[in-house]
């Protein structure tokens, strides 16, 4: 019996792909198939994209390593304004554009980390909503650079590959974003589950003992502030690239608001939990706002009431609710 | 003479940052809870204020009532929103109030209109008074006086009073402060209404200074976080010291180095932040 036991053992500790981990194409191919049935909503369904991505990169430094910032979305319009700079003024190739966004805010995601990491709770909430307004602020002033308060016009970009035109209708774009979205979500799952993503499990839960086990927080803290910077800057950069537009909203705090929003109301540390909220949010935002553009705060403020006193975990925390509430409160607290 | 009015105006700017910001203090410090709704009870204050001299009420009767009502609303709603939150996480507090400003927002631009509202100072205020050496607006000497009596009437009130000395004991050591009999419960409903009101009066009387908008309850709760967190957070006199501090150098950047304003004021927030983490005053106490 040992050896299936061995056996058992490393599968839990290396993700392989078996057949109870299928349903992980659901998601997939659920996004492929509204790109053949979306018609004029597929560039909604972009957007809807871009923002799982944001989402995904909070779920990084909030959900996994445990740094509660309200100011992520620097990091955003940082990729953003990278990208749609880069396009104007040097070369309007995609993914070359994507790559130097996404690096340039990856550096800048470790260097603000590296300033700020030492503080923890409430400073650090200030710091980073200090540092999203600074940033703001230069975006703001800076017109020669970034347009200021009337934006950033972003010429059209190369074709991708030099194959695919980006369309009138968006469905270059939206292929283009569902890739990135993919290969950042691999690596994301990847990054969660490796040795890096347990210390920073442990670091969120405990950042005292884990540096007494001898685990270099500062420096961990550093790496996946960086790493979460990164995807935030690519989820930017391709929203710059894919609306051809960067504004001031961009780097706003009602920006770092929304992807906070978004992330909660999936479920933190859940595969697709960023996934769940962002198409959640981005779509009660569209119909709310058809019916008064100025009543969906209403909407989102409420959403976000109810789940923090209602759904702890989030939406994709609702079947194991609903299941505890089913099987009585004979609770399994599996490991969380 | 130019200092002169830089150091008058960036007094005045700091007196209402005080006003509005001191409640917060006391809220974070004592509750322990990240408190992101304040700024949107200020707002409630001031569209409040709008409502009764648009009645026909004078002024300073429109501000002291405003600050009764929000200071009412206040108490409902620490006691029946904020009391599931205490044993809650950072995060959910920061959510939850964040999700409160967002429908009073909604709510305020449903009912007032989105534009921005105006909200006259009176005309006993509206002139100059002469200040020895040069003429100055009597309405920013108005906030630099009332600003140090309810400075000092706090300080009276926290470092002099029975309820001063429960308040700071809460704060010091909650549990400690129970087992000794205080009604921490009480002094906590009592508090976070008379942090509300004093938000909203400040709101009210600097409503030329941060002029109500919709994002009002967004835009400035930045402002507000910040000088709560330079000043050392629970700590009243840190963040007076703040207020006036930030108030000169946010309004000696506008007029000195008009393009670098922003930069220099979140820069000085940074560096302070970073040199003192737990703020000017770091001690625990309200006093």
């Amino acid at each position: 019996m040992s050896v299936p036991l061995a056996t058992k053992g490393l599968a839990a500790a290396t993700p392989s792909f078996q057949i109870a981990n299928a349903w992980h194409v659901v998601p997939w191919a659920l996004a492929l198939v509204f790109y053949f049935t979306a018609g004029g909503y597929l560039s909604l369904g972009t957007h809807v994209l871009i923002m799982i991505l944001f989402t995904l990169s909070l779920d990084l430094a909030l959900g996994v390593a445990g740094i509660i910032t309200l100011g992520h979305a620097a990091f955003f319009g940082f990729g953003a304004y990278a990208a749609g700079i880069l396009a104007a003024r040097l070369s309007n190739d995609p993914l070359l554009g994507l790559a130097v966004a996404t690096l340039l805010t990856g550096l800048f995601g470790a260097l603000v980390g590296m300033l700020i990491l030492h503080t923890a709770g409430v400073t650090l909430m200030m710091l980073t909503l200090a540092i999203s307004a600074l940033l703001a602020e230069f975006a703001n002033q800076a017109h020669w650079l970034t347009g200021g308060d009337d934006g950033l016009q972003v010429g059209r970009m190369a074709p991708l590959f030099g194959l695919f035109r980006f369309d009138l209708w968006g469905h270059t774009a939206y292929l283009y974003a569902l890739a990135v979205l993919f290969l950042w979500s691999l690596a994301a799952w990847r990054i969660m589950r490796s040795p890096f993503g347990r210390s920073l499990d442990g670091i969120r839960q405990n950042p005292r003992r884990m540096r007494a086990i001898g685990t270099p927080v500062w420096r961990r803290l550093v790496v996946a502030y960086g790493l979460s910077a990164a995807m935030a800057g690519t989820a930017g950069a391709l929203e710059a690239q894919t609306t051809r537009a960067v504004g001031l909203g961009a780097l706003g705090v009602l920006a770092s608001g929304t992807v906070l929003v978004m992330l909660i109301l999936g479920g933190t540390r859940r595969t697709y939990g960023a996934f769940v909220g962002a198409t959640v949010y981005v779509v009660v935002q569209d119909v709310a706002a058809q019916i008064d553009p100025f009543r969906w705060m209403f909407v989102v403020g409420i959403l976000l009431v109810a789940v923090v006193l209602f759904l702890e975990n989030g939406l994709m925390g609702l079947p194991e609710a609903a299941r505890r509430v089913l099987r009585g409160s004979r609770s399994r607290s599996g490991g969380r | 003479m130019l200092d002169v009015t830089i150091l008058l105006d960036g007094l005045a700017y700091g007196m209402v940052l005080f006003i509005i910001s001191v409640g917060l203090t006391v809220t974070m410090g004592l509750m322990r809870i990240v408190n992101l709704a304040h700024g949107a009870f200020a707002m409630i204050g001031g569209y409040f204020a709008t409502m009764l001299l648009g009645a026909g009420l004078p002024f300073f009767a429109a501000a002291l009532l405003a600050a009764v009502a929000v200071g009412i609303v206040g108490a409902a709603v620490e006691l029946t929103i904020y009391r599931p939150l205490y044993r809650k996480g950072e995060l959910a507090q920061a959510l939850m109030t964040f999700g409160l400003t967002f429908v009073v927002i909604a709510a305020l631009t449903t009912v007032f209109g989105t534009g921005i509202k105006p909200l006259p100072i009176p005309p006993a205020l509206n002139g100059v008074i002469d200040i020895g050496f040069r003429t100055y607006p009597t309405y920013r000497l108005f906030l630099v006086a009332v600003g140090l009596v309810l400075a000092l009437l706090l300080w009276l009130l926290i470092d002099r009073t029975s309820f001063g000395a429960r308040l700071r004991a809460a704060v010091d050591n909650p549990r400690m402060a129970r087992a000794v009999g205080i009604d921490v419960n009480l002094l906590f409903t009592v508090t976070f209404a008379g942090g509300c009101a004093l938000a909203a009066f400040g709101s009210v009387i600097g409503a030329a200074l941060l002029p109500l908008e919709p994002y009002y309850a967004l835009r400035y709760l930045v402002l507000f976080l910040v000088i709560v967190g330079v000043g050392g957070i629970g700590n009243f006199k840190g963040s007076f010291v703040a207020a006036i501090l930030l108030g000169i150098i946010d309004t000696g950047g506008k007029f000195l180095l008009p393009q670098a304003s922003a930069y220099l004021f979140y820069g000085a927030v940074i560096i302070l932040l970073l040199l003192c983490p737990h703020g000017l005053l770091p001690a625990k106490s309200a006093a």
